[in-house]
């Protein structure tokens, strides 16, 4: 789980980086930012979740 | 520019790390006094020698030499290309001595924000190897995109955007410290005895609340410094701007704590002093970014904002996300310097950009903290914890970390309760 979320979060600034080489539209532009955006985000959630399911875990 | 007051300005700047110093002190056990303020020390030392040896190279200014490659017919400025070991650059009294000068106190800011959320378990020598790492690699990175000439302060001249805002740093500094911080503590794991087997939190309180408020102020001045250097020096801010930049610091201070008392007194039927001191800098932090380029009015309004998100983040952290950050470096610099990102967007003076653009930019920007700079800062404590485990073992947990890497309390004449939050 940990390891998609860095990957999710690697992922979403390379889909901000696609959007501005490969668009010049500012509202597709727009639209893809915040596609990177919202899928970092995931990928944070998925960290944290995994995080915070092993301190969960008896030691 | 106005190369004395500059200089001045940068001067101020070293009480923002005593006032965090004294603030990461007071929010740690007793038993750890020594400890927090050795690994300030240790971290602020680090990271001067090795940011002028290798990350000042890398770091670079605008103007200066960079490494940079073609791609979508666009030049990317990625890395800066200055000689090692800042030959040359220290006689010279241009903006590359004076922006050196700057950085080397900025990263040594940025460097110990990690080690308000390892308090009280994370060793001395990783905190050294990790703060390497940040201040030769990490920060520089981030620093010449911003301040550097680098691709994020070209978004104007090559992609047709606004340049992305940072004025004081809350991206560069606050943001970078603060998601070391994140990683360092997952990387830690909670103290022993903060959760119960059935993952109940236990109130470890901090044991010099009189030290953490008066960090406050100190830190307020070392942040008029680091803010008014800063604009002037990245931002071509002229001099009689600077009385703006000053009243703004002051106000974000003073919003985003009585933000936090008052949100503190409404919810516990008393203020809160830590987290009113969290409030305190939250309000800081979030004014940083913006700085030079909002009112008054925007400036307590977005501090205060920041002070109401911080209390309110702490106890998610802590109580629904179980992650123990003592000094809650999390909220204050991360959460808070994200948020004064937006602000920038939101109340900023864009001359010569829609504010639409400005949005995309900052957005741009936030996206490559989280995208990029987190996991390189955590794939990088990850790496080192293997080879150096960051976590004091078993017995120094119960010890404390003053008896147990410094052989002496801070306090030897007070009686130093053992762990009463740990059934040995």
């Amino acid at each position: 789980m940990k390891l998609i979320g860095c990957l999710l979060l690697l992922s979403g600034w390379f889909i901000v980086l696609a959007a501005l080489v490969m668009l010049v539209a500012v509202t597709q532009r727009t639209a893809f930012v915040v596609a990177g955006v919202a899928i970092e985000l995931l990928g944070l959630v998925l960290l944290t979740r995994g995080y915070t399911a092993m301190q969960r875990r008896p030691q | 520019m106005n190369f004395a007051l500059c200089l001045l300005c940068i001067l101020l700047t070293p009480l923002a790390a005593a006032g965090l110093a004294l603030i990461h002190q007071g929010l740690g056990r007793s038993r750890s006094a020594a400890h927090s303020m050795m690994a300030t020390l240790c971290a602020l030392s680090v990271a001067a020698i090795v940011f002028v040896l290798v990350g000042a190279s890398w770091t670079g200014f605008p103007g200066g030499a960079a490494h940079s490659f073609q791609a979508g017919g666009t030049q990317w400025n990625w890395l800066g290309n200055e000689a090692f070991f800042a030959q040359g650059i220290l006689r010279e009294g241009s903006l590359g001595s004076l922006t050196l000068c700057l950085q080397v106190f900025a990263v040594g800011i940025a460097a110990i924000i990690p080690l308000s959320a390892g308090t009280d378990r994370w060793r001395l020598a990783p905190i050294c190897l990790a703060t390497a790492l940040f201040s030769g690699f990490v920060y520089p990175v981030f620093a010449h995109w911003v301040w550097g000439g680098g691709w994020l302060s070209e978004l104007s001249a090559n992609f047709g955007l606004a340049r992305f805002q940072d004025v004081g740093g809350a991206g560069v500094i606050q943001i970078t410290g603060g998601l070391a911080a994140l990683s360092a503590a997952w990387i830690l794991g909670p103290r022993r005895g903060k959760y119960s087997d059935e993952s109940m939190a236990t109130a470890i309180p901090g044991h010099n609340i009189v030290l953490v408020l008066f960090g406050c102020i100190l830190a307020l001045v070392g942040w008029i410094g680091l803010e008014s250097a800063s604009s002037m020096l990245f931002y071509g801010v002229a001099t009689e701007q600077i009385v703006g930049v000053i009243i703004n610091a002051v106000l974000s201070a003073s919003a985003g704590f009585l933000a936090a008392v008052i949100t503190t007194r409404i919810r516990y039927r008393k203020p809160d002093a830590s987290l009113s001191a969290n409030g305190w800098i939250a309000g800081l932090v979030s004014g940083s970014a913006a700085c030079a380029l909002v009112s008054p009015l925007a400036a307590i309004f977005t501090a205060a904002m920041a002070g109401i998100l911080t209390t309110y983040l702490v106890e998610l952290l802590e109580l629904r996300l179980l992650v123990d950050d003592p000094g809650g470096a999390i909220s204050v610099h991360a959460a808070s310097g994200i948020w004064g990102l937006i602000s920038v967007a939101l109340f900023g003076n864009h001359s010569a950009t829609s504010s639409s653009a400005q949005f995309l930019s900052q957005w741009i920007g936030i996206a490559t903290l989280l995208g990029f700079m987190l996991p390189l800062i955590h794939g990088g404590n990850l790496l080192l914890n293997r080879f150096l485990p960051y976590r004091v073992d078993r017995d120094g947990d119960w010890q404390g970390m003053d008896i147990r890497e410094l052989g002496a309390g801070a306090y030897p004449e007070f009686v130093i309760h053992a762990d009463e939050f740990v059934p040995r």
